[in-house]
């Protein structure tokens, strides 16, 4: 089999054997890398020559008899939010295209530790603020199985790398739905661990209370052996849990006989496309089959999930990104060019009115932001901004945040009820791109099934569940209780083991280098 | 309340002029401990510049806080001595706002919910210059120091330098209700602030290296002739770099408002809280840019930092090893060694480890009083003139008391006593061995009794005019007894020389 | 609450970001849609509801108060957009001041 194809447990399986080398593998991921790129656009910086150091170390390490790490030889790409030393570290944004960060992400040591090969950075909507991978300042990513179509965001270039067979693994972030949403429109395998399960230290931040990191693989088996290495407690993040990480990729075995699994009605409104509400039942079928049975559950908050996302969400960006002002790091606006024109006023006025005019240091601020973030970041920074301001504090925010915790309480009365939450990841298959460019509320709600999840802090994993009449996956959706991800991932593979959906392949051959 | 006259600058006149002065004091304390407080960074003064950063510190992308533990229990330990109530349950928030020496554009600060409250502190004057005041605290609550940003005016439009060793240092900001009423009392109860802070090991309150800063905030609450009180508007007083500038700036700032008040009749709510920096070699305050929107911080909690919750058992075991705060040490002192309140504030004022010292001389002596007299006279005279610390002055406690009891058994005259000590000082080397150096020897009572016969039957003149009546004569004896041999005591010649003379 | 220009023009300004008339129209048209959006909140009654700050509750995490290694200095600058090798650099911050 083409190491580009088999999977990360096959991979790590076969170095270890020796049946394959760590330098194979690594090869072919770059070259198919190489050959689709250009169409694809899911990498915004690919190490070829760090990737193939690491894999002839791990090579030689192997031929004198070293114990190699639990990942070794396994291709996996990064997505572009997490910090990795001295390689560009952009979040896809032209405020940190140059930025090289000089530390690792605590997520990046764990799989550098673990041997596997870092490959490179991936494309994703800037600062992780996106439904579809179109806000990014390096162009958007065009998902694999119609490269008309938008892979989902925020990690669309980590879950198009992957649907691609790029790599076999990725990290990918989920603040929203990041990590799910996409990962169901590319037909692939996605997790969001619970809120503190892993580390965020070295994660730029999006929405500190909503964002975690998580595995994008072909299957749950291959999430869950990355899983293994990247959780854990770090004392370097004050919210991250000190509970043990389970061995997860040796917990799949159990049956899921007598497993609840919870059906909310209210997500099959007409706002589901049908095709995907046919193959959401259709799963449900196939776990019924398996020894669950299904319950009917009510989420009575979920609706104002996405209203309430984005409100906390926006809040926590905008102080997030307050940071990006030009000076210690990221882009700074050209200084001359002001310095200059404030020359020219003082020339033309006697003394400029100093409470009118801002100063060069306020427009340097002003100028270097908005000519680094994009409009999607400066939107929510303005949403966030503005709610956060003196007397809309207590309007917005708290409100926002007393949501939160009737949303939250949904998920706990629920899980007295059930075991898993199963429903849809996304409300369509993957759309075209620009279809949903020109209104930024209609983008928004792409998170209607994902939001609570982060809102909730629980756990949740999509994976492919069917194939839309015109060859676009469809997505599956289950949420756990906190810290219940072996059951979260024991579920999903036995899903995998009964089904074929996620090993189905886009059809690439024909796909070009763009010129 | 009536305050003293502040007498306008530019005036000739003297009237006096009733007003009340009220002051109110900000207070920022850097915390000592050796990390930052979300970071390991050190926090030692005077490192070359960015030598101490670190991602958390610089705030680049990606990097979280962790709170440093022993902050904390500093500051829970500093706001119970501040007799403070401290909360069971405390959160982190971010202000936020946008300068240079903030790198991630937000400060970790407690807006709502800081960890103390309600606390005061009283500040005595032992000189009486003013009755004991009782100042309010607001609160206290903890929060990260931002960078320096160096300005070169000389070099005209030069760029700014930013340093950010500082971002990160503990800070401690304590807000007193507005109880101050005169200047002169807000210097006192910042000296009596710091040497709390300083007893407590919390702080080394040191204003030079930055480790205490001040902000003042003060208005005039002025009668009117038709019975209401016409309050003027706060002014806030920053740039202030030593309690004397503290006590000059607030001296000058209430004078000015007196002036402004009678020219204008601005009154408080008219206009928003002007801030000043103090000038101090022109002494003058002077209004600094008003800008509107840096007020609006668009506080909210630290999604990074989780919540605090203090125990009753948790907070003893944060204050039990504390030690006695210097009110209730001078009054311990007082009491126990039958010292005045004076001669114990004047001991506390020294610091804990003088304390020490004298609370060990007067142990073995079992005299306060005499303990008291040479610690304030000679021990603070020997420590001046070799700009040495008490920790590491030459003599120790039981060495001095061994001098001292020998001049209360009449061995030594008290100036004899202080060219001992002195010499002691110089060498390390103990009493004894320096009077035997000296030659300076008790001089026996055979002795000292063939000299004085000698005496007497040498000064017929002086025996003499004592026999006639006038005693005093008998001092012109004493100098010749000292050259004979310097090691005798004058007061038991004078009284020998008598003696024999009323014999004869 | 409906937002107006002015109120955008301002909220851009406390947010440190430069917007030409043009995309101030579009903000503001943007961001009314979007709090309109938002303030389906006001539905719901939460009176009695404590606001959830922290999804999962963790309390009292502290570290030790050891150093560890900072950043050497040329780290410290390697990713400033301006500096002198020692400092960073900013224009002249003339006569301003931040707070506190």
């Amino acid at each position: 089999m083409h190491p580009g194809d088999m999977s990360a447990c096959e991979i790590a399986g076969a170095v270890a054997r020796g049946d394959i080398s760590a330098f194979e593998c690594t090869q072919a991921a770059l070259s198919r890398i190489d050959r689709l790129n250009g169409s694809i656009n899911a990498f915004l910086h690919i190490d070829a020559e760090g990737a193939i150091a690491s894999a002839r170390s791990i090579d030689s390490r192997r031929a004198r008899g070293e114990s190699l790490g639990p990942l070794a030889g396994v291709p996996i790409a990064i997505k572009d939010v997490l910090c990795t030393r001295n390689v560009p570290t952009t979040c896809a944004s032209k405020m940190l295209k140059d930025f090289r960060p000089p530390y690792d992400a605590f997520v990046v040591e764990r799989l550098r530790t673990s041997d596997a090969v870092i490959v490179g950075k991936t494309n994703m909507d800037e600062f992780a603020m996106g439904g579809s991978n179109e806000n990014s300042a390096f162009g958007p990513v065009r998902n694999p199985w119609d490269l008309s179509r938008a892979p989902g965001g925020s990690s669309g270039g980590s879950a198009a790398c992957v649907a691609a067979g790029m790599s076999p693994i990725a990290l990918g972030s989920d603040t929203g739905g990041s990590i799910r949403q996409p990962a169901g429109l590319c037909g692939i395998t996605g997790l969001k661990p619970t809120y503190g399960r892993v580390s965020r230290r070295g994660l730029i931040a999006f929405a500190s209370s909503l964002d975690q990191v998580g595995p994008m693989a072909r299957s749950a088996a291959d999430c869950a052996l990355v899983l293994e290495t990247i959780a854990g407690h770090d004392p370097g993040d004050s919210t991250s849990l000190k509970a043990d990480v389970p061995p997860y990729s040796r917990l799949l075995e159990e049956s899921l006989a007598g497993v609840r699994i919870g059906r909310v009605a209210a997500h099959f409104t007409e706002g589901l496309n049908p095709e995907v509400a046919r193959a959401v039942d259709e799963a449900f079928a196939v776990f019924r089959a398996a020894g669950a049975t299904i319950h009917d559950i009510e989420m009575p908050h979920a609706r104002w999930g996405v209203p309430t996302y984005y409100l906390v969400a926006p809040c926590e960006a905008s102080s997030n990104l307050a940071r990006y002002d030009g000076v210690h790091f990221g882009h700074r606006t050209d200084t001359a060019q002001i310095l200059a024109s404030h020359a020219a006023d003082r020339t033309q006025k006697n003394n400029i009115d100093s409470d009118q005019a801002d100063s060069t240091l306020v427009e340097m601020y002003r100028k270097s932001r908005a000519e680094g973030f994009g409009s999607e970041v400066k939107r929510r920074i303005m949403l966030g901004t503005y709610a956060l301001s003196a007397g809309y504090y207590d309007a917005y925010y708290l409100k926002a945040l007393k949501v939160r915790r009737l949303i939250r309480q949904d998920y706990l009365n629920a899980f007295e009820k059930v075991d898993l939450i199963g429903g849809p990841v996304s409300a369509t298959a993957a759309f075209p791109l620009g279809e949903k460019t020109g209104d930024p509320l209609s983008m928004y709600l792409v998170d209607l099934y994902t939001v609570t999840a982060n809102l909730a802090g629980v756990g949740g994993i999509s994976f492919p569940c069917g194939l839309s009449a015109s060859g676009l996956p469809l997505g599956f959706q289950l949420q756990s209780p906190a810290l219940a991800e072996p059951l979260l991932l024991r579920a999903a593979d036995r899903f995998q083991r009964i089904t074929d959906w996620h090993q189905r392949r886009p059809h690439l051959e024909g796909t070009l280098q763009q010129p | 309340m009536m305050a003293a006259a502040s007498q306008p600058t530019t005036s000739a006149t003297t009237d006096v002029l009733s007003y009340t002065i009220v002051i109110g004091l900000e207070v920022h304390v850097q915390l000592l401990t050796r990390t930052k407080l979300f970071c390991g960074c050190s926090t030692a003064f005077g490192a070359a510049p960015n030598t101490q950063t670190c991602p958390v510190c610089l705030g680049l992308p990606g990097s979280l806080p962790v709170m440093n533990h022993e902050a904390f229990i500093l500051a829970v330990r500093a706001a119970k001595a501040l007799s403070c109530r401290i909360a069971e349950f405390t959160k982190w928030d971010r202000k936020h706002y946008f300068y240079p020496d903030l790198p991630k554009g937000y400060q970790i600060s407690q807006f709502d919910l800081p960890f103390s409250s309600d606390g005061k502190l009283l500040v005595c004057d032992s000189k009486g210059r003013f009755a004991p005041r009782t100042v309010g605290i607001v609160r206290v609550h903890l929060e990260e120091d931002a960078g320096k940003s160096i300005h070169d005016e000389s070099t005209g439009c030069a760029d700014s330098r930013i340093d950010l060793n500082r971002t990160g240092v503990p800070l401690m900001e304590i807000v007193t209700q507005p109880d101050l009423r005169s200047p002169q009392e807000a210097r006192a109860w910042l000296n009596e602030l710091k040497l709390l802070l300083v007893y407590l090991k919390v702080s080394d309150c040191n204003m030079q290296e930055g480790s205490l800063r001040v902000d003042a905030n003060i208005n005039l609450h002025i009668p009117l002739p038709d019975g209401r009180i016409a309050k003027t508007p706060i002014v806030e007083i920053k740039n202030v770099n030593s309690f004397r500038s503290v006590e000059r700036a607030l001296l000058y700032e209430a004078s000015r408002q007196w002036d402004e008040f009678n020219h204008t009749h601005a009154e408080i709510g008219s206009s928003p809280k002007q801030t000043r920096g103090w000038d101090d070699p022109a002494g003058v305050t002077r209004a600094q840019r008003h800008k509107e929107e840096s007020s609006d911080y668009r506080y909210f909690p630290e999604p990074d930092l989780v919540p605090v919750t203090v125990s009753e058992t948790e907070l003893s075991l944060m204050t039990s090893a504390q030690g006695e705060t210097p009110a209730l040490l001078r009054s311990r002192l007082e009491s126990q060694w039958s010292i005045s309140a004076y001669d114990a504030d004047v001991l506390v004022n020294q610091g804990i480890a003088f304390v020490g010292y004298f609370e060990r001389l007067a142990t073995i002596l079992s005299d306060g009083k005499s303990a008291s007299n040479w610690m304030q006279q000679d021990v603070m005279r020997m420590l001046n003139e070799n700009t040495v610390a008490i920790e590491s002055f030459p003599v120790r406690a039981e060495g001095l008391a061994a001098l001292i009891a020998q001049v209360s058994s009449g061995a030594f005259d008290t100036s004899r006593a202080r060219d001992i000590f002195s010499e002691m000082v110089k060498t390390g080397r103990s009493a004894a061995e320096v009077a035997a150096s000296m030659g300076i020897a008790d001089v026996g009572d055979d002795e000292l009794m063939s000299l004085c016969r000698e005496l007497v039957a040498c000064n017929p003149k002086i025996v003499a005019d004592v026999k006639g009546g006038k005693e005093q004569a008998a001092a012109g004896l004493l100098g010749q007894a000292k050259k004979k041999n310097p090691n005798v005591n004058p007061g038991k010649v004078r009284q020998l020389c008598l003696e024999l003379i009323r014999a004869m | 609450m409906a937002i107006s220009r002015s109120d955008v023009a301002k909220v851009a300004s406390l947010a440190r970001l430069e917007l030409s008339n043009v995309e101030l129209d579009t903000m503001t048209r943007d961001l009314q849609g979007i709090v309109g959006f938002i303030s389906s909140l006001d539905e719901l009654d939460t009176s009695g509801v404590e606001p959830l700050a922290h999804p999962l509750g963790t309390q009292n995490v502290f570290r030790e108060d050891i150093p560890t290694d900072s950043l050497s200095l040329s780290e410290a600058l390697q990713s400033a957009p301006r500096h002198d090798g020692k400092y960073f650099l900013v224009p002249a911050v003339l006569g301003e001041t931040g707070s506190a």
